[in-house]
């Protein structure tokens, strides 16, 4: 086990580089002219582009930008972004609240999904599965472009339930209404997964032996149905927290919360290169941390499963 | 154990994910402090360096923090707030400022002469790249303090600048200094009233000319406010009232500046209560805005002037009859009442009419929609049968655009597309190579209020902004006469007769004005803005 966690790690280091090479390589290629793009509409002179593009090292090939920022990133300096903040800070300010955002999400979804997806498989063709087959295919049509206003402008300004905006130092109230909005976004996948998933399951041999021994249908259902059930839904939880994280993009706008789907929005639109590399690399570390959990919480489920 | 193990390891995983996740949480917000505070919604300034700041959002958070040497008054003539008298010579060229003395600055610093000979010097010297020092350079000994890159735009190194101070730039005593400018212009005391004119207190610098760390984000300036810790970046500007600020006293104790990365998220909370001034209300909520808000919607004349701009560098424009009838086959009226549901009105002049010496419909005849002319006038000057209009995706640009292409199809009878380019960058870059992209969408607000702030970038040969390449030796010397007339009355004759010129050449489409079009709360009244898209902050009051 332990030895299967240090090779992991050392994987996670070679896949940490090649990713922030292959991120850094797109955004040198697509960076245009950053400097035109952080002055907005106004014209700039020349004397400023040179002072400029001395300071952000803009004039100098590729690889030697690369090493620049390598160099800084071995020694935890994450460089400066085009705004003239550093990067360190930026990612100090946007990743708490983007992390309780997203985890608030994963929560409710995951809550969610489970517990109308067990129910829905027990009672195949009820009223509740088919229900909820409805429900799940509206939400999943629904882009969140438009569930996120709606929700706003509903249960924050009409009915006054929730708080409108969150801000960077949002409480776990504010966030309750955007992480609803975000969890929308995966409930229903995740519940047609697990529904799938404990629907074939109720049909195995196993389970059969175990009702066969006497068991009572809360055992039979809580551990043995849904630990074998599990697994691929804790699969797609692990890849959704990922998603989520990167791509809250919408409701971060919409609920005016200043986290890693702005930054990374704002830095592409500014062609912000320090900006954008240093939220993808952290990104990465989260992927990576989360799918190592995911492989270690599948050992945990099913006892077959050994890690050498 | 039998999988046990692992089990509790990555439940332990996730409970630390989680409570690492949950506690950091917690403080909630806002202006609880101060009764008599108030909340005006900003973007995320660029930077709060006044040398260094260029858009609205910086500067209304400067103007809080520090106190100007002129003011605008509603003619937007200049006059002095933080000086005491502003004298010059006959050729406009030596200006004596006189501050007012007893000043300090909100650390007890007293403002000198010193602070803003500093502050300017700070601003114009080229390797501190600041956005604004463009501003400095009708100052003599500006352009030695530029850096001029030996390979234009290359690994070689740019040499450092002759001089590190401006030549211009004289102190008299503690309280007096003299500006020399390169040329005499008549209209300096209004370009003082910018931003970057603005002192900075000894303990900006750590060193001569070296701002000290962290200074721009916590500005220390001479205004009736003070920042209260820092620039929270992204969330939010704290200001406080200045004890005993010897200026004129604003009526509200605080202003929380409050970040939104989007105007619908700032409505939302203008409209649920949560913020007390929204200045600009986002084009898709203006159907609803006057239902939401009722006489709490308000509009008031900005700057801005939204133009297209002719590629004169191309044969097929060069003809200025195709231009004239490009003009008369457009309906500005239709394009502001429909698109943009009357928050922007129909430019017929050159000028913003928030500028002393506007004359209105000075285009005349070649602004006023009239497709039977256009038509007859495009046939005889052959015109092109193929038009596209370049514009940035990213500003909102499309649904005018493509409706403007739309009215000329119906009157001339031409193709028209719109030709969309991400960014404006994109699209100046391939101006400046002279591709082909058709006529350009551009825009302008100004600087200082003065027409020669439209004119001179716009217009002359060399102007900072005339991307089309338009060129008028009469008219450039126009607009330098009037720079350099000895009254501003003689200069706006000058500045008149020049805009004639461009009404008989048409080098531009003119197509709308701005206004600001914003909205307050129930709890505050007395909401202004000025021609600059900034919040009266000495008139807004909190209703009693």
């Amino acid at each position: 086990m332990f030895r299967y966690i240090v090779r992991r790690l050392l994987q996670m280091v070679l896949t940490f580089f090649g990713a922030t090479f292959i991120v850094y390589a797109l955004m040198f290629a697509v960076q245009d002219d950053p400097i035109q793009a952080l002055v907005g509409e106004k014209p700039i002179t020349d004397s400023q582009r040179a002072a400029l593009t001395e300071r952000y090292h803009l004039g100098d090939n590729f690889f030697a930008q690369y090493w620049y920022y390598i160099k800084g990133l071995l020694t935890g300096d994450f460089g400066t972004s085009m705004t003239n903040r550093k990067v360190a800070d930026m990612l100090a300010d946007a990743w708490p609240v983007t992390l309780r955002l997203s985890v608030m999400a994963i929560v409710i979804a995951a809550t969610i999904a489970i517990l109308a997806g067990v129910v829905s498989a027990i009672r195949r063709g009820s009223i509740f599965d088919n229900a909820t087959l409805v429900v799940t295919l509206i939400v999943l049509a629904m882009p969140i472009v438009v569930i996120a206003p709606i929700a706003q402008l509903v249960f924050g300004i009409k009915l006054g339930w929730f708080p409108v905006t969150a801000g960077r130092d949002a409480s776990l109230w504010q966030l309750l209404l955007p992480a609803a909005v975000l969890a929308s976004l995966v409930v229903a996948t995740e519940l047609r997964v697990t529904r799938a998933s404990v629907a074939e399951n109720l049909r195995a041999d196993y389970v059969r032996t175990a009702r066969a021994k006497g068991l009572t249908g809360a055992r039979v259902i809580g551990v043995h149905v849904l630990r074998n059930s599990l697994i691929p839904v804790i699969t797609l939880i692990g890849v959704d927290l990922g998603a989520l994280m990167s791509g809250a993009i919408v409701t971060e706008k919409v609920f005016n919360i200043p986290g890693v789907g702005f930054n990374l929005f704002r830095g592409i639109r500014t062609e912000d290169g320090p900006l954008v590399v240093g939220f993808v690399s952290v990104l990465v570390i989260v992927f990576l941390v989360v799918n190592l959990i995911v492989d270690l919480l599948y050992a945990a489920l099913d006892p077959r499963i050994r890690y050498e | 154990m039998r999988g046990n193990g692992p089990w509790k390891m990555a439940a332990g995983a996730a409970a630390i994910a989680l409570l690492a996740a949950g506690c950091s949480g917690g403080s909630s917000d806002d202006d609880e402090t101060l009764p008599n505070a108030i909340s005006i919604g900003i973007v995320e300034p660029e930077s709060l360096i006044p040398s260094n700041t260029t858009e609205q959002n910086g500067s209304s958070v400067l103007a809080s923090l520090f106190y100007p040497l002129v003011r605008f008054d509603e003619n937007s003539n200049p006059y002095v707030v933080a000086a005491e008298a502003i004298t010059h010579d006959k050729a406009n060229k030596v200006w004596t400022i006189k501050i007012r003395s007893g000043f300090t600055f909100s650390n007890g610093e007293p403002v000198t002469a010193d602070n803003y000979i500093n502050a300017w010097n700070y601003g114009a010297y080229g390797p501190n790249a600041q956005l604004a020092s463009y501003f400095f350079s009708r100052i003599d000994g500006y352009a030695q303090m530029q850096s001029v890159d030996p390979d234009g735009d290359g690994p070689e190194k740019a040499e450092e600048p002759k001089a590190k101070k401006l030549t211009g730039l004289k102190k008299v005593n503690n309280t007096t200094f003299q500006v020399t400018l390169s040329a005499g212009f008549a209209g300096w005391e209004s370009v003082m009233g910018y931003d970057a004119f603005y002192p900075l207190p000894k303990a900006a610098f750590k060193a001569d000319g070296v701002l000290a760390d962290g200074y721009g984000d916590a500005p220390v300036g001479n205004g009736p406010f003070k920042i209260k810790g820092k620039w929270e970046h992204d969330s939010k500007i704290v200001v406080e009232k200045v004890a005993d600020f010897k200026g004129t006293v604003p009526k509200v104790d605080g202003i929380t500046w409050k970040i939104y990365q989007d105007l619908g998220a700032q409505y939302a909370d203008l409209n649920a209560g949560n913020l007390d001034v929204e200045t600009k209300i986002p084009i898709e909520s203006l159907a609803s805005a006057s239902g939401d808000l009722g006489d709490r919607l308000q509009k008031s004349p900005s700057s801005a002037f939204a133009f297209v701009g002719f590629p004169i560098y191309e044969k097929e424009y060069q003809d200025k009859n195709v231009r004239i009838a490009l003009s008369m086959a457009i309906n500005r009226e239709e394009m502001t009442d429909q698109i943009f549901l009357g928050s922007e009105t129909p430019a017929t002049s050159f000028v913003s009419p928030v500028v002393a010496g506007y004359r209105p419909n000075t285009c005349g005849e070649n602004c006023e929609y009239n497709p039977t002319k256009a038509k007859q006038l495009y046939a005889e000057a052959k015109g092109p049968t193929d038009i596209k209009i370049s514009y940035n995706v990213d500003g909102g640009h499309k649904a005018w655009v493509d409706a403007m292409c739309n009215q000329i199809k119906a009157s001339l009878g031409v193709n028209c597309s719109g030709s969309p380019e991400p960014k404006l960058s994109d699209m100046l870059k391939k101006v400046r190579e002279h591709k082909s992209v058709g006529m350009i969408r551009l825009a302008w607000a100004m600087d200082y209020p003065l027409m020669e702030n439209y004119l001179g970038p716009l217009y002359t040969t060399d102007g900072s902004s005339n991307y089309y390449g338009y060129t008028n030796s009469a008219f450039d010397s126009l607009v330098r006469e009037g720079s350099e007339a000895a009254t501003p009355a003689a200069a706006i004759k000058k500045w008149q007769a020049a805009e004639d010129i461009l009404a008989d050449e048409m080098p531009v489409l003119p197509l709308r004005f701005g206004q600001n079009v914003f909205g307050h709360s129930e709890k505050v009244t007395s909401v202004e803005m000025d021609l600059f898209q900034k919040v009266d902050i000495y008139k807004i009051e909190v209703a009693s």
